[in-house]
């Protein structure tokens, strides 16, 4: 049995919301992406696009839904379908990201009205495994779940107009990386030579919803070898595979 | 080729859009006023599909450097070539050297220019809709030169002319589905939705339209989520925000409403002041 009671919602004439519990946590962001997979992997072929968030997923089709109803079935027969019991595995991504006051310009803010000293921030923050829940917001944009509590931090009042691509951040309870240039309210702690989206691959963003996520601390001049051969398209990004 | 000579305030190449990759973060895109896009692409018997030139509030001028066929819709914004004006929604046999310009704009917000064959700008992720930092280009500029399909010069006068319905000009009335949060509203919102006249802000553009009227609120926020074009956002601070073409994929805010597909075209061409009311 599915141990989730899903909302389906019609929403626009091309799309269905399915909604789960409204709670962020790892078993409800499993049962998504396999559902998500599921999807993708089936032969319902007016479906073009999907994408998710911490407790839904939309389902775009490439022409208006003629029976919402026979939608919905359809939906629901392939989410009740009983998985063969395989283990699911996804992979862990070792960014690397530089925390040098060079790049942290709300870091000694940050760390007085944190009364953390700068070492324990970053010691804080890059000892946590992270969870991508999905992409969004901006292309590349990674929503990552796991940030310790001692960092949370109420977002800016006024945005920054030009935060720097690359940009570590922290915002309220969340933690990300802005994948260019983009204003801003996160207040920046860092930086990361690593392209987070790259329009010549296939797949223009490496990380999938379910990935793990690390971040290790580089120094100033690592963090230049780094985005020279990143520029270069030679970097090769650290990952292993990590069972679920 | 068509030589740009004068951008225009801001001008972009759309086609259908990038369509499959909302999952890393990329909305759609692709012309905001699609009736009057795919007009101009039927009108020349292009591909629903080919890029089109979406001009927004002024308009280009533009040298052709080739003979090809044009087709204007959308918003009256009395275009002439070499200083004689030409007509809407109708094929027109355009030569080498000849220039394109623009006037007044009348009514409206956006004008649609199809070249047969469609633009053959740089097409990134299957799609040659321009958008920063995936595009190379996010505007048509001064002096940029941009492809056309070469025509051999068969063009058969053709007296085909299409009359097209002024509704989606005349009309304030956008059509809605409530939105996933709607019922999260207070009984008084609600109603004031149905029944009230909103403005257009200043703040427009491809991405979003901010409404000017404070709809004073206490909701709570909901776990960021999926949305789309057309969907209506409720801040906190009480501005409704439409998001359009190139909106964000997901967003924080309360969905209250869902715009029809063929509503999100009648507000495309809304300008800053222009009233809109909500038909549910």
């Amino acid at each position: 049995m599915n141990p989730f009671e899903l909302t389906y919602t019609s929403f626009g004439e091309r799309s269905i919301l399915i909604e789960w519990p409204e709670k962020v946590n790892e078993n409800t962001l499993k049962d998504i992406v396999r559902f998500k997979n599921r999807l993708k992997k089936s032969n319902i072929k007016s479906l073009v696009d999907i994408n998710s968030s911490y407790n839904s997923l939309l389902i775009n089709y490439d022409s208006y839904i003629e029976n919402i109803y026979d939608a919905f079935s359809e939906l629901k027969a392939l989410y009740s379908v009983k998985d063969s019991q395989k283990k699911s595995t996804c992979k862990l991504w070792k960014i690397p990201v530089c925390y040098d006051a060079l790049f942290a310009s709300d870091m000694s803010n940050f760390s007085e009205e944190k009364k953390l000293k700068i070492e324990e921030v970053v010691r804080l923050h890059s000892s946590v495994v992270y969870t991508i829940y999905f992409i969004g917001f901006l292309p590349g944009f990674l929503y990552l779940g796991g940030l310790d509590r001692r960092l949370f931090f109420p977002r800016k009042d006024t945005p920054n107009l030009n935060v720097k691509k690359g940009s570590l951040a922290i915002g309220g309870e969340q933690t990300g990386i802005y994948p260019q240039n983009s204003p801003g309210g996160w207040h920046i702690i860092g930086n990361s030579p690593i392209d987070f989206f790259d329009i010549t691959k296939e797949r223009p963003c490496f990380a999938s919803a379910g990935d793990r996520l690390q971040f290790i601390p580089v120094d100033y001049k690592t963090y230049n070898d780094i985005k020279t051969l990143v520029e270069a398209r030679v970097y090769q990004l650290e990952s292993e595979v990590f069972d679920d | 080729m068509i030589k740009v000579i004068r951008s225009g305030f801001f001008t972009t190449i759309q086609d259908s859009g990038r369509v499959g990759y909302r999952e890393f973060g990329v909305p759609v895109s692709g012309p905001m006023d699609v009736y009057s896009s795919g007009l101009a692409n039927a009108l020349l018997g292009n591909d629903q599909r080919d890029a089109v030139m979406e001009i927004t509030m002024t308009g280009p001028k533009l040298l052709f450097q080739s003979d090809t066929s044009i087709c204007i819709t959308g918003a009256a914004m009395n275009p002439i070539i070499n200083g004689v004006p030409i007509i809407y929604n109708h094929m027109i046999a355009v030569s080498k050297n000849d220039v394109l310009s623009f006037g007044k704009l009348e009514s409206g917000c956006r004008v649609y220019l199809a070249v047969s064959g469609g633009f053959q700008t740089e097409k990134v992720m299957g799609s040659r809709s321009m958008y920063p930092n995936i595009t190379s280009k996010n505007l048509v500029e001064n002096d940029d030169i941009i492809e056309i399909p070469i025509q051999s010069r068969t063009f058969t006068k053709t007296y085909a002319s299409i009359k097209s319905t002024n509704d989606i000009f005349s009309s304030n009335e956008i059509e809605v589905f409530f939105g996933p949060e709607f019922n999260m509203l207070s009984k008084d919102l609600q109603s004031a939705l149905q029944s009230n006249v909103f403005t257009i802000s200043n703040n427009n553009n491809r991405m979003g339209y901010q409404l000017k009227e404070n709809m004073e609120n206490n909701l709570k926020s909901i776990l960021t989520g999926p949305v789309l074009p057309g969907t209506v956002q409720l801040t906190p601070s009480g501005k409704l925000i439409v998001l359009m073409r190139d909106g964000q994929t997901t967003g924080g805010y309360p969905r209250v409403l869902q715009l029809k597909e063929a509503s999100i075209n009648v507000l495309s061409q809304k300008r800053v002041g222009d009233s809109i009311k909500f038909r549910f």
